[in-house]
């Protein structure tokens, strides 16, 4: 089998023909690693990348599969690993100075149920610092670039797990999703990606940013490999105590299944309209006309707090942070700045967070700290968690009159790299339509529906269903997919410039 | 009226432990005025009795069996230690000299 053709399967191919002993767990590695090492200067997708380590994990899996073992639909995939997710034998930093080099005496759960399902780890994918960020700008080891657009963002902050997947670099890849992480890099890179529910993948191993909200998911380059790859890593975890004990909701069946006749879509009032850029809406619009030719029943819903939800997010998620990066004291592990003998651990201790940590992180320590503090709190903070109340009423109120709700995932394509780093509110709003599944807790998807006419660059459909009801999310998807892979004669994605 | 002001800003910087240069201070106060006025709107949201949201799904407490687990070995736990010392690990002076 060529390397081309290996690149060019989905993940549920190449992990069938590894089954069917018809290529190799090393062959498939190496396919991506050369891959890899040909556009990474242009893409930046990988913050470690070490040739030797994926290949011997290849050949463990090779070995497990000659000796009879099969470790499931998705043995010998490569897979590309956030960098947020511990891992023994890489370095593991959140894209941060204060991490650089660390190297984790643990696994993450999801690293550790990646190896059981006989997947490769090729790399650490860059990432904004502690995934604070929606562009993949704020790591402190350099941006990533957008395969569609070298000029261009990849989304953030799971960019370089986007970016990767989007140039061949790897056929799957693993993020994490706080206020749409995962949706957000996957929409502006013609990718589907996932949230699942809160609760339902495991942050045990996971750098915490806002623990309330960080859900790991999957990013892939088909709803079925999306799937695929929620089932593998998803699932109750003990280690977790807020993972949920429940089933994995039947996600890979969901995909498989792609039909929506008869089921009822709501389009959210409230996302869209002004400010929202008009090849988004026209690309929103024509799919919401898609599944209504379909058989889907589509009606108007409204969800008014959803208004709120960014301000909302933007006391929360900074105020767990402020709270979890404490944890970085350069006493136990990780950097340690100007203990010459003379300074306090209090000094260094400061001295160190100054310099280990980015402009962004910093900005959300401090505006967490405040909205924290005494005589703030109940405005802020409080007011905030009352909001989340309100946004948790209006999804359930939504879902008594409907199978999921839709809106596109993002407000715009892919922006230009430097354009929003120096207004910080600016940035924010590229997580306007993602962060309310974020605050409820439940499942959402963003699925590729076409690509913007005034610039070319994708826009991503968002799927948002009840909690644990995450195989609707992948049922709706799929139905899109499918119906606009017949239209275009292909797949979105072999319109890209890295397509192979 | 500005929502946060510079000294406001250093005494934050100092309770998370920052050791801020002045001119980071100046961005951040204008920055955080910025961004507290928009956040803001939280506040004409929520009012009355409407019970907080701490969590996405309601779960209470969730316990293991007591029951001993193997856990790092110190070798492990000091893997990627700054600084150790006599297998421990070795940290700035923590109090002052009248203590």
């Amino acid at each position: 089998m060529s390397a081309t053709d290996l690149l060019r399967m989905s993940a549920a191919e190449l992990g069938e023909a590894v089954r069917a002993r018809e290529t190799t767990a090393v062959e498939a590695a190496g396919a991506y690693l050369d891959r890899a090492a040909d556009v990474e200067s242009d893409v930046h997708a990988f913050l470690h990348l070490d040739r030797e380590t994926a290949l011997a994990q290849a050949r463990a899996v090779d070995e497990r599969i000659a000796a009879g073992e099969d470790p499931g639909p998705l043995a010998g995939v490569p897979v590309a690993h956030k960098d947020v997710f511990t891992t023994v034998d890489m370095p593991t930093t959140a894209a941060s100075r204060i991490l650089a080099d660390w190297r984790p005496p643990y696994d993450a759960t999801v690293t550790a149920r990646l190896r059981q399902a006989g997947m490769v780890i090729l790399g650490k994918t860059n990432m904004d610092e502690f995934a604070m960020g929606s562009s993949t700008e704020n790591s402190a080891f350099g941006a990533t670039r957008n395969p569609w657009d070298l000029t261009r963002i990849p989304g953030g902050s799971s960019g370089g797990s986007s970016a990767a997947v989007a140039a061949f670099e790897a056929p799957l890849a693993t993020g994490t999703d706080t206020g749409g992480s995962i949706r957000q890099p996957a929409a502006v890179c013609g990718l589907v990606g996932a949230k699942p529910t809160y609760g339902g993948s495991s942050r045990y191993g996971l750098i915490a940013f806002a623990s309330s909200l960080d859900t790991p998911g999957p990013i892939a380059r088909s709803v079925l490999d999306a799937a695929l790859l929620h089932e593998a890593f998803s699932g109750h975890d003990p280690h977790d105590s807020t993972s949920v004990d429940a089933p994995v909701p039947p996600v890979v069946e969901a995909a498989r299944r792609a039909d929506v006749a008869g089921l009822r879509v709501g389009v959210v009032r409230e996302l869209g309209g002004e400010g929202y850029q008009p090849g988004v809406q026209q690309r929103f619009q024509e799919a919401v006309e898609l599944l209504e030719s379909l058989g889907a029943k589509v009606v108007e819903v409204s969800c008014p707090s959803f208004d709120a939800a960014l301000a909302a997010y933007y006391l929360i998620a900074p105020s767990e942070c402020s709270s979890n990066l404490a944890r970085f004291d350069a006493m136990r592990y990780g950097l340690r700045v100007g203990d010459d003998g003379t300074r306090s651990a209090e000094e260094v201790m400061s001295l160190t967070r100054a310099e280990g940590f980015g402009p962004e992180v910093k900005r959300r320590i401090i505006l967490g700290t405040y909205a924290l503090s005494s005589g703030y709190y109940d405005a802020y903070y409080g007011s905030a968690q009352q909001v989340r109340t309100l946004i948790k009423r209006d999804f359930d109120a939504a879902f008594e009159n409907v199978d999921v709700l839709v809106s596109p995932t993002t407000p715009t394509t892919a922006f230009p790299i430097g354009e929003r780093t120096g207004d910080p509110m600016a940035m924010y709003l590229a997580d306007l339509c993602t962060i309310p599944a974020n605050l409820a807790g439940n499942a959402a998807l963003s699925v590729p529906c076409g690509l913007a006419p005034e610039d070319g660059l994708p826009v991503g459909l968002q799927i948002m269903a009840p909690v644990l009801a995450d195989d609707r999310t992948y049922r709706v998807g799929a139905a899109v997919e499918a119906a606009l892979n017949e239209r275009q004669g292909g797949p979105l994605l072999a319109n890209s410039a890295y397509a192979v | 009226m500005s929502a946060i002001t510079r000294d406001e800003v250093a005494h934050l910087a100092r309770l998370s432990r920052l050791a801020l240069h002045e001119d980071e201070l100046d961005q951040l106060a204008a920055q955080l005025d910025e961004i507290i006025s928009a956040v803001a709107k939280v506040q004409e949201v929520a009012q009355g009795d409407i019970p907080p949201t701490s969590h996405a799904l309601p779960l209470t407490n969730v316990y293991r069996p007591d029951e001993s687990l193997p856990g790092l070995t110190p070798d492990q736990a000091l893997a990627g230690a700054p600084a150790v010392e006599d297998r421990r690990f070795r940290v700035p002076q923590i109090l002052g000299e009248e203590q």
